[in-house]
């Protein structure tokens, strides 16, 4: 065969099998730096779990203790700002679909959206502080919901917004055309065509709360004792981690370790659910 | 029954009666519609709203907090090398130096790896193998930045010290230029280890634009491609790239918008040095680190000024990054046709 | 004469009054025309079909209709449509309660993501005020008239989107008749179609055609033949002939309409 004798055909071929190799090796790097951190969890986080650690509050250097208090305020403060962002970003998103095809308000939003789903979160954690710290007179876990709620909206809105573009004109044609108005139409046909794809919106914006650690830090800051209101500064797992790991204390460190654990396998479960829920309950 | 009562539902006389007041029902059902699509316009409109009133709030509170270091310092903060809290000096050139060269460096390892992981997924990979590719790569997208952190200061940066960088030490260190870059004590962290931690954090979200990027090439533009004769590769050099140029680098920048403004990951591995000096290898700080480390305890309100200062700096990097990111990757899909 | 006299007397006779009285009525695309001066009357209790090769603005006449156009912007209608006596052109019009009185299927069959009780009822709730009793009954009878109710009866919870084609087109026509309207517009009902459900559908025609007026498009003459008492056949936005459908199909006036009808164009 000509072809393989040929020259410039041999060194064109050499050239896209290193290209090919290339890629595979960065597929590789990827994959590996995955397996790598997975895995470095998994050892030494490990060997922190035990019961004492959901029953016991967060100690003082030297003594025994827990993630109780920990846990219990991240629960809440990502559960309430769940539960705040996820109508607001909803509704949000719902206006951009519905009103936003030739207006210019609706553009602007859309962008800026977009920008705040990549802002840097010590930046919300500031404003935030700014805004209530000083008047409120201490760090409570308000302010820290707060600012999740002000990471987890445009998330929700764009997710939303995506969604509901989807729903085919026919479908929406049809609901007015029984003489509906604007607002069933949005909320009984259109929402409900991509209620999966809006769920899992939801999921992913709590994953992403779940980890953040910026944004607490100066709003609900920490606290050594367990308390459940939201007045006062709340513990929160991703600040503790941050507090304990970078201490010289051994016993902090792998409490710390244990944490990690917990949230890294919260956010990856709730990542993995969100997906399998898209892909089984979307219509298409 | 008047027949002038030009209502929509105006029938024969028998029915007129019954009809009368369906009639009236019919114009009540109305009112209370127009009514309920008012309300529905007006509360999605102002959660809409709620987004922009959160921008131009962050503005103007870094803008308010800042004021103070600006007025004392002057337009010149910017540039100062100095950052002294016992003394009460400040100036943002230290923490800007930090952000810049961790994002770059981010930049530099991140993007060819997210490029040939992006080809390996849309043109390499057997198709029943993508979806699992494609999940762990987002995967790593998922893990929080604290836990990078934690690796990095446990796993990474004793090992990168230990291994790593004294052999780069022996190699790159004695090149003249960028010699200087790789001298120093070699503790595993620093600038560099910095960079590195945050390349593997960049390299799902610039993988995954990328990714989205390929796929919007038509499927006949590629084929032609084949039909001639080339290879995968060059498809890829020669159609691929040039036309999705644009969504790549918006890509990129998407990547380094999200480089810039990342915190813990950098904190915990940086060294967390008030410092400027010409090795990756030595310490240092970043915007967002030195933010972390030193607010909650921040005393003087000069001192606090100038750490929102700082935030604002931040902020309109990030803001100006994003927003030439978005414009690219809006020509891009510009490209695709309106949906 | 006195109104009230010339009206009793149109209905004495149960000759067939005009329902709908389309005069000049011209569409706009943006700034493209894509129908002409169309003027036609389509009367109470009959079925009114549009042929015509595609693009010629049927769909378009019929989406004037009920102002379903409205929901585009760019998209606009000049003239007259007279329903019962009123311009619905005009800006005072109350567009959903015309859409309630004026109902429409489409192409496309378009089930509500709703179990299939729930896709008939919502029309139904927009308007009226039912017991469960009242709605059950409701829901029933909307069903048989779109001879849909032995296949269903058993599913009504389950999703609308569960059904076959064809039952989940004559689902969307239990929707449109379960709130009484008046006028029933139907877009290629069966185009989407396999034989057998269409048969059905056109046998549905035949029935629902005593109880509303009915207006259908379709592609296809034959159906229009068999099942229309009036036909308008267009052309590139102009109505070229309009009359009642064994007179345009037999003996039609205008040589255009003969060409498309045999086939020789189109």
């Amino acid at each position: 065969m000509e072809g393989l004798v040929n020259p410039v055909y041999r060194r064109r071929l050499l050239g896209h099998r290193i290209g090919i190799a290339l890629s595979v090796l960065a597929m590789a790097i990827g994959l590996g730096f995955l397996a790598w951190i997975l895995s470095t969890l998994l050892v030494h986080g490990f060997g922190a779990l035990s019961h004492k650690l959901f029953a016991l509050d967060t100690p003082a250097p030297g003594s025994e203790g827990g993630l109780r208090n920990a846990i219990v305020g991240s629960l809440l403060m990502v559960g309430l700002s769940t539960a705040v962002s996820t109508p607001v970003g909803i509704l949000a998103g719902m206006y951009l679909a519905e009103y936003g095809q030739d207006n210019k308000f609706a553009a602007v939003t859309r962008f800026v959206t977009d920008i705040m789903l990549s802002a840097p979160s010590i930046v919300i954690g500031l404003f935030v502080y700014a805004l209530l710290v000083p008047r409120m007179g201490h760090f409570s876990g308000y302010a820290g919901t707060l600012a999740l709620s002000l990471i987890a909206i445009p998330v929700v809105v764009r997710t939303t917004d995506n969604m509901l573009h989807l729903v085919p004109n026919s479908l929406l044609e049809a609901a007015f055309a029984l003489g509906a108005p604007r607002w069933k139409v949005a909320m009984t046909v259109r929402l409900r065509a991509v209620k999966a794809g809006v769920v899992t919106g939801v999921l992913l914006a709590v994953a992403r709360i779940s980890g953040e650690t910026a944004p607490l830090l100066f709003t609900a800051l920490n606290n050594q004792f367990f308390t459940a209101d939201m007045n006062q500064p709340m513990a929160n797992l991703p600040v503790v981690i941050y507090r304990f790991a970078m201490s010289p204390y051994e016993d902090w460190q792998s409490i710390a370790w244990g944490a990690a654990l917990l949230v890294t396998f919260s956010v990856l479960a709730l990542n993995i659910l969100s997906r399998t829920i898209f892909r089984q309950k979307s219509p298409q | 029954m008047s027949a002038q009562n030009a209502t929509v539902s105006q029938e024969t006389s028998p029915q007129a009666a019954l009809d009368d007041a369906s009639a009236a029902r019919l114009r009540k059902t109305m009112r209370t519609q127009r009514l309920q699509d008012f309300f529905f316009h007006k509360i999605t409109l102002l959660f809409a709203a709620s987004v922009l009133l959160v921008l131009v709030g962050i503005i103007v509170s870094l803008a308010v907090g800042a004021a103070p270091a600006f007025r004392e310092f002057g337009a010149h903060f910017i540039a100062r090398n100095e950052w002294d809290p016992v003394n009460d000096q400040f100036g943002a050139l230290i923490a800007i130096t930090g952000t810049l060269a961790t994002s770059l460096i981010a930049l530099l390892v991140a993007v060819p790896i997210s490029f040939g992981i992006a080809l390996f997924l849309t043109e390499i990979c057997p198709a029943w193998l993508r979806r699992p590719m494609g999940t762990a790569v987002e995967l790593l997208a998922g893990v929080p930045s604290i836990i990078y952190g934690m690796w990095g200061l446990f796993v990474f940066a004793p090992m990168f010290g230990d291994h790593v960088q004294p052999l780069l030490k022996k190699t790159l260190g004695v090149l003249p230029v960028i010699g200087p870059l790789f001298q120093g004590p070699t503790m595993g962290l620093g600038i560099l280890t910095a960079g590195l931690i945050l390349a593997v954090m960049i390299i799902p979200f610039i993988a995954s634009v990328m990714r989205d990027v390929f796929e919007i090439v038509p499927a006949v533009l590629k084929e032609s491609a084949y039909g001639l004769g080339c290879t995968r590769w060059e498809v890829v050099r020669k159609i691929v790239l040039p036309y999705t140029r644009t969504g790549v680098v918006g890509g990129v920048m998407l990547g380094l918008g999200r480089a810039l403004g990342e915190t813990m990951a950098v904190t915990f591995v940086i060294g967390n040095a008030n410092e400027l000096s010409w090795s990756l290898f030595a310490a240092g700080n970043s915007i967002s680190s030195t933010l972390a480390n030193e607010f909650a305890e921040a005393s003087s309100p000069l001192h606090v000024s100038s750490l929102f200062a700082l935030g604002l700096i931040l902020f309109a990097i990030t803001f100006i990054v994003l927003s030439a990111a978005k414009l690219m990757l809006l020509g891009m899909s510009r490209k695709e046709g309106v949906k | 004469m006195n109104p009230d006299t010339k009206m009793t007397q149109a209905t004495a006779t149960k000759t067939k009054t005009k329902t709908i009285d389309i005069s000049g009525l011209d569409f706009y695309y943006g700034k493209t025309q894509s129908l002409k001066n169309v003027s036609l009357d389509i009367h109470d209790k009959q079925v009114t079909a549009f042929i015509g090769p595609s693009g010629c603005g049927k769909s378009t006449l019929l989406r004037t209709l009920n102002r379903m156009y409205d929901l585009y912007p760019g998209q606009r209608a000049e003239g007259s449509i007279l329903y019962r006596g009123r311009n619905i052109l005009e800006p005072g019009v109350d567009v959903n309660m015309l859409r309630a009185k004026v109902g429409m299927v489409f192409q496309k069959p378009t089930p509500f993501p709703m179990s299939v009780y729930d896709n008939i009822a919502f029309g139904v709730r927009l308007y009226e005020n039912l017991s469960k009793g009242e709605m059950d009954e409701r829901v029933e009878w909307a069903l048989k008239k779109a001879a849909l109710w032995t296949e269903v009866k058993d599913k009504l919870n389950k999703s609308g989107l569960s059904l076959s084609g064809g039952q989940q087109q004559r689902l969307c026509i239990a929707r449109g008749v379960a709130v009484k309207p008046d006028v029933l517009l139907l877009d290629e009902p069966t185009s989407a179609l396999d034989p057998i459900s269409t048969a059905k559908i056109e046998e549905l025609i035949s029935e629902l055609k005593r109880d509303y007026t009915i207006a259908i498009v379709t592609h296809n003459m034959q159906q229009a033949a068999r099942c229309s008492d009036y036909t308008a056949y267009m052309y590139l936005g102009e109505l070229v002939e309009f009359g009642e459908t064994d007179q345009l199909f037999m003996n039609p006036s205008k040589k255009e309409t003969q060409d498309y009808i045999t086939g020789r164009f189109g």
